[in-house]
């Protein structure tokens, strides 16, 4: 059985005048320590999908519909004390500004503590002992001596190993990383990377990992999703999709990265920009920036579709696929 | 801001606190102000101890006594501010009054702050409904004036009761009366830096790994919001004993038998005229500098505590 399932998952955001359609009919699935990345740039729904994963959409969003399953239980319709059991202690969450995520008037060491007494009813004693041995666990030298410090003693790519630490305190199945290496600097992003990637595979754990950056992505991630728009486009195999992307959009997103320019060439980049949820086109979505778009795409949504690499949801693709199918016939 | 001299060496050397202790440190005004208010707390507690006559004692009370003037203009060495009216040294009334009043004052905004914390976080965590309507409350609350509110409460009480019974409970009336009456200035203050902190991550951070709305909001939350409560709490103190001060004057707070610094004053003003100044006036400085010490101890934590001055 999958660990996590996402099938048919909507969530929109309630707003006075209309109903703005925030993700649209998204379905993954996450194995036990399976590593999957969530791909696309800002305004696509990847840290909607991620908070929706756990229950904790802020107003005015909702989930109206599509089910979310843990194992065999429904996320989507547990109540707040069953949720509160998921969340922590099976699926924890890593945000993108660690000075954020950190309380700036509680020491490490009680932010650590409280988050497993919350959970489980041991003695200050122990939970300290538990928290000195993930700090450990994510390599911070003296954990002793950090836990009695404030966040703003501590630098940014400290600070994120607490954040990492903070979220192993439960030994969670799953650990959704919503842009874990954005705000640190480049040659901290490698270790912050390699290092959840060592601790996800020796625990086992599952990870989403949430980013805009497929060079990030093709290190740690085994799957792909690729999202535009509220709408999972290119779901994969990591290394099948950078070698070889099907989707425009995907193709766009690998052709901007700095490495596949070459010197004193002009960066590459995908003309116009997301659409912000009121102004979504009809048809499919990407059609406005997209190089091959035809009158079909204006007009109808892409279903989802396996073209041998990775499934996709494109006309362009599934017209090659049809073309292949039909030249088959005639040959035969 | 000013900046000391560790300021320069070490800009940001040690915690949050260190930096508000090395600041108070250099300023004259705040320390004289905080000794004087660690001053008068020393005697209240130690009243029993440093009074030189005790004020329960039935032969405290004579009337031979009565209306002698201070050591200085009387010579007479028994009494250093003189008596008053029924002979009771005025020195010792004056420290066990002090202690009333101190004690008066702190144990009602321990109810005020304790209610208004409460109210103001449920109220800015929940929002909606909740906030509404704890909110309309606070704001009917605020559109009494809390002396009539005491007023009335009080004078309830005297005429229902009888003033026996009045007497006995006085202190633990007065408390409550005004404890209960000014818990809108706290909550206001408290669901407003709620409002601000919940939208930050860490909320959302806490929350994500499953740690419980009560457990957020009083573990996470309002150590976050105390700065501001500090500042009200040293200026509402001063607003209570003079609250209390108002009460008794009015002949509605401490009874004559149980002096505070209120009663004290309120009783000397009948022989403000006949020439025994000293038992109102002295009472009444006592009770200005306490205030006076409160306030400008207020004043310097709301200055030094706001976050614009202080950068980590």
């Amino acid at each position: 059985m999958n660990l996590l399932s996402v099938s048919n998952l909507h969530v929109n955001f309630h707003m006075k005048e209309q109903e703005l359609a925030a993700l649209i009919d998204v379905s993954f699935t996450l194995n036990r320590g399976e590593r999957i990345a969530i791909v696309g740039e800002s305004g696509a729904g990847k840290s909607i999908l991620g908070f929706s994963i756990v229950n904790l959409i802020g107003k005015p969003g909702y989930i109206k519909s599509g089910s979310i399953k843990l194992e065999s239980k429904e996320i989507t319709k547990m109540n707040l004390r069953q949720l509160q059991e998921v969340r922590g202690k099976r699926i924890a969450m890593i945000f993108q500004d660690p000075m954020m995520t950190l309380n700036p008037v509680l020491t490490i060491g009680d932010q650590l503590v409280e988050t497993i007494r919350s959970h489980t009813k041991i003695s200050y004693k122990d939970a300290r002992n538990i928290a000195i041995e993930k700090l450990h666990h994510v390599q911070i030298a003296s954990p002793e001596k950090r836990f009695n410090q404030y966040p703003h003693e501590l630098s940014g790519g400290m600070r994120q190993r607490v954040i990492i630490a903070s979220v192993l305190l439960l030994n969670p199945d799953i650990i959704i990383a919503d842009e874990p290496t954005t705000a640190l600097d480049v040659t901290i992003q490698a270790e912050i990377l390699q290092l959840l990637l060592t601790i996800c595979r020796d625990n086992g754990v599952a990870l989403v990992l949430i980013s805009h950056d497929l060079g990030v992505v093709s290190k740690v991630a085994e799957r792909t999703l690729v999202m535009y728009a509220g709408h999972v486009v290119e779901e994969g195999p990591t290394l099948e999709i950078i070698n070889d992307p099907q989707h425009p959009y995907t193709q766009g997103l690998l052709n901007a990265l700095p490495q596949m320019t070459l010197p004193g060439q002009r960066l590459n980049q995908i003309q116009g920009s997301m659409p912000s949820l009121a102004e979504r086109p009809t048809g499919c979505a990407f059609h406005p920036r997209c190089p091959y778009a035809t009158q079909k795409c204006r007009q109808e949504q892409p279903k989802f579709i396996y073209s041998g690499v990775s499934s996709v949801a494109c006309f362009l693709v599934e017209d090659m696929l049809n073309e292949f199918a039909n030249n088959d016939k005639e040959i035969s | 801001m000013k900046y000391t001299k560790r300021d320069i060496f070490h800009p940001t050397s040690g915690s949050r606190w260190s930096h508000i202790v090395s600041g108070f440190v250099g300023d004259k005004l705040a320390m004289l102000a905080l000794i004087i208010f660690l001053f008068y707390c020393l005697v209240a507690l130690l009243a029993p101890l440093v009074a030189p006559y005790d004020i329960t004692d039935p032969t405290f009370m004579d009337l031979i006594n009565a209306e002698i003037a201070p050591n200085w203009i009387s010579g007479d060495a028994r009494f250093l501010l003189g008596t008053d009216a029924q002979g009771r040294d005025l020195l010792s009334v004056i420290l066990y009054g002090t202690r009333l009043s101190l004690t008066i004052g702190i144990c009602a905004v321990l109810i005020q702050a304790t209610l208004g914390i409460c109210i103001g976080l449920i109220a800015g965590y929940l929002g909606g409904r909740i906030d509404n309507f704890l909110m309309r409350c606070a704001d009917i609350q605020l559109s009494f004036s809390n002396m009539m509110v005491a007023i009335v409460f009080l004078a309830i009480f005297q005429s229902l009761f009888g003033m026996a019974r009045y007497q006995q409970l006085a202190m633990v009336i007065l408390i409550l009366v005004i404890g209960l009456t000014e818990w809108p200035l706290f909550a206001r203050t408290i669901r407003a830096s709620v409002l601000a902190e919940k939208q930050k991550e860490y909320v959302d951070a806490a929350r994500v790994m499953g740690i419980s709305s009560k457990r957020i909001m009083f573990r996470h939350i309002l150590p976050n919001t105390l700065s501001p409560v500090l500042v009200i709490f040293t200026v509402q103190i001063a607003n209570a004993i003079v609250a209390e001060a108002a009460l008794s004057f009015l002949g509605l707070g401490m009874p004559a038998t149980e002096p505070s610094l209120g009663s004290l004053i309120s009783a000397g003003f009948a022989y403000m005229f006949s020439g025994s100044w000293w038992i109102c006036v002295i009472p009444s400085i006592t009770l200005i500098i306490l205030i006076l010490a409160m306030n400008l101890l207020g004043d310097w934590l709301r200055d030094h505590l706001n976050p614009r001055t202080y950068k980590d």
